[in-house]
């Protein structure tokens, strides 16, 4: 068997591994590439968003026909998440305060630790699972079965009446469902302190709001309301620009979830930080 | 070849010379895939054009160009006289307001009901309409499409028939001078695809409407062509009346035609 010389040798070991990383800096150029220009659309989705949000014709039926949608039928879950919010909180912190000797700072502890953080991310994350999710997989489901594009050719811009209704009804109604899910959560941390103990409601809640100030209030229901515009906005903008295919609705619905949740997290460590500042 | 008779003979006359839509050096592709390749094409005022041609060739590509669902690469589209691609948001809106357009799947709005769906466009077509005329113009088109009782109906409680009918109501509703038909009978068993084709006449007759059908169903084309082109790999293949390519001796026209 005739012998390879080892500098050729060489050299094809060399091309294959340049061919390798060749094809390996394509798959991360193709990568960013699609990164940003998904990115891009989404500003532009955005933009498209606005400039509708202030035109003259406002679909004001189906706003209202959405936030029923979003506000009314939500209600079972978050009056369940709010409530066992509540409770548990209570459960888990009771125990370590009463160590300290700081068992009446629990309805304090609770009230401000459910109105600051915990009520508007909680809920808002389960809003992005269950509005989030729903919008992306209607509007998918809408561009597959090519009902998008028909009310484009009926001369009905579908942004003003799909998307801008959408997020609007999200950007009003969740920060409503916010304050609800807290109300509950006061309602249940007061059943968690009943369960070890006896404390009246009314005693109760006048602990939990002596430590409440208007400041903790204000700044979490500001940013419930960009709470509820990143899930509408994510969930219309993964639904209208889902693929042609039905596995695109699948996607469609999951990436909104994935990313309207990210999304409020990010949106709740800015408005933190900002807080934090004033 | 005799002529074809009954059910396959279209009703319609074509009333004029006039042009209502003209297609130049069209091309359309998408990323390497070059779609439509230089279609040149007119559709007379109150013909029937029928577009033949095998799945893949570029038959609803071309028609959503038309109104713009796709913008094409190069080349032009006449509607009424007006290049489509030079049109801004708001003459794009007033030129689909004269053309209707009837989707291979219906695409009617799952969430409403029959009547809604009818009224959706009407609504925001012909603004200045009271409620009673625009229940009476629902009602009336219903009726052409002989589904009046199925008013008050979601979509999911229609057979594909219904829909394809309903869809062709809401097509028809708002008195479209061009109305598109993607694959009208795709879908449908042969004793209503024969009732949709026969639907297409009578709208046409109804609403002296030209249309453009796009379809590999012979018999639909048979039923409502008064001139049929046949497009092949995004070109035009031929064009010409349907006697002509039923009496054609060509391989590919004969496949279509046996």
């Amino acid at each position: 068997m005739e012998k390879i010389h080892p500098i050729i040798k060489a050299k094809v070991i060399a091309t294959k591994q340049s061919i390798r990383l060749s094809e390996k800096a394509i798959a991360k150029t193709t990568e960013a590439h699609n990164f940003l220009t998904d990115f891009a659309d989404f500003f532009i989705f955005l933009a498209k968003t606005l400039k509708e949000t202030f035109s003259r014709e406002f679909e004001f039926k189906e706003f209202l026909r959405q936030s029923y949608q979003i506000g009314y039928k939500s209600l079972p879950l978050i009056t369940v998440t709010g409530f066992i919010m509540g409770l548990v909180l209570t459960i888990q912190a009771r125990p370590s305060l009463v160590h300290f000797g700081a068992g009446s700072l629990l309805p304090g502890m609770v009230a401000v630790s459910l109105i600051r953080e915990m009520g508007p991310v909680i809920t808002a994350l389960i809003c992005a699972g269950k509005i989030g999710s729903g919008m992306g997989a209607e509007l998918g489901s809408m561009k597959v079965t090519e009902q998008i594009d028909a009310m484009e050719v009926s001369s009905v811009n579908p942004i003003r009446f799909l998307v801008v209704t959408r997020v609007l009804a999200a950007t009003l109604m969740i920060p409503l469902l916010i304050l609800y899910a807290d109300t509950l959560g006061i309602f249940g941390s007061w059943i968690g302190a009943n369960i070890k103990g006896e404390v009246s409601f009314i005693l109760f809640r006048s602990q939990a709001f002596s430590h409440l100030e208007f400041i903790d209030f204000l700044p979490a229901f500001i940013k419930s309301f960009f709470f509820g515009a990143v899930i509408g906005l994510v969930g219309c903008y993964k639904g209208y620009t889902a693929g042609r295919g039905t596995e695109s609705v699948g996607i469609a619905a999951n990436s909104a979830v994935v990313l309207s949740s990210l999304l409020v997290i990010i949106v709740d460590l800015v408005a933190v930080q900002i807080t934090d500042l004033l | 070849m005799n002529p074809p008779t009954g059910i396959n003979t279209p009703q319609v006359k074509i009333k004029s010379t006039e042009q209502v839509i003209e297609i130049i050096n069209l091309r359309k592709g998408f990323g390497t895939q070059e779609v439509l390749k230089d279609i040149t094409l007119k559709l007379l005022d109150g013909e029937n054009l029928a577009v033949l041609g095998k799945s893949g060739s570029g038959k609803s590509v071309l028609i959503k160009c038309i109104v713009r669902l796709f913008n094409s690469d190069s080349g032009k589209i006449n509607v009424f006289g007006e290049d489509i691609n030079g049109l801004d948001t708001e003459g794009l809106g007033e030129m689909r307001k004269k053309v209707g357009f009837l989707f291979q799947s219906g695409a009617l709005y799952d969430s409403m009901t029959v009547r809604e769906n009818l009224e959706f466009p009407l609504l925001r077509i012909k603004r200045n309409l009271s409620k009673k005329e625009t229940l009476e113009k629902v009602e009336e088109v219903l009726e052409n499409v002989g589904l009046s009782d199925s008013i008050d109906k979601m979509p999911s409680q229609l057979s594909g028939g219904m829909r394809k009918r309903i869809s062709l109501a809401r097509t028809i509703v708002v008195d479209p001078m061009i109305i598109l038909y993607d694959e009208p009978t795709t879908g449908l068993d042969p004793a209503t695809s024969d009732e949709i084709s026969l639907l297409i006449n009578d709208v046409q007759k109804k609403y002296k409407a030209s249309s453009i059908i796009i379809t590999h169903d012979i018999e639909c084309a048979r039923a409502t062509a008064n001139r049929v082109i046949m497009l092949h790999d995004g070109a035009v293949y031929k064009e010409g009346k349907l006697s002509e390519f039923e009496n054609s001796s060509d391989t590919l026209i004969r496949s279509f035609f046996k």
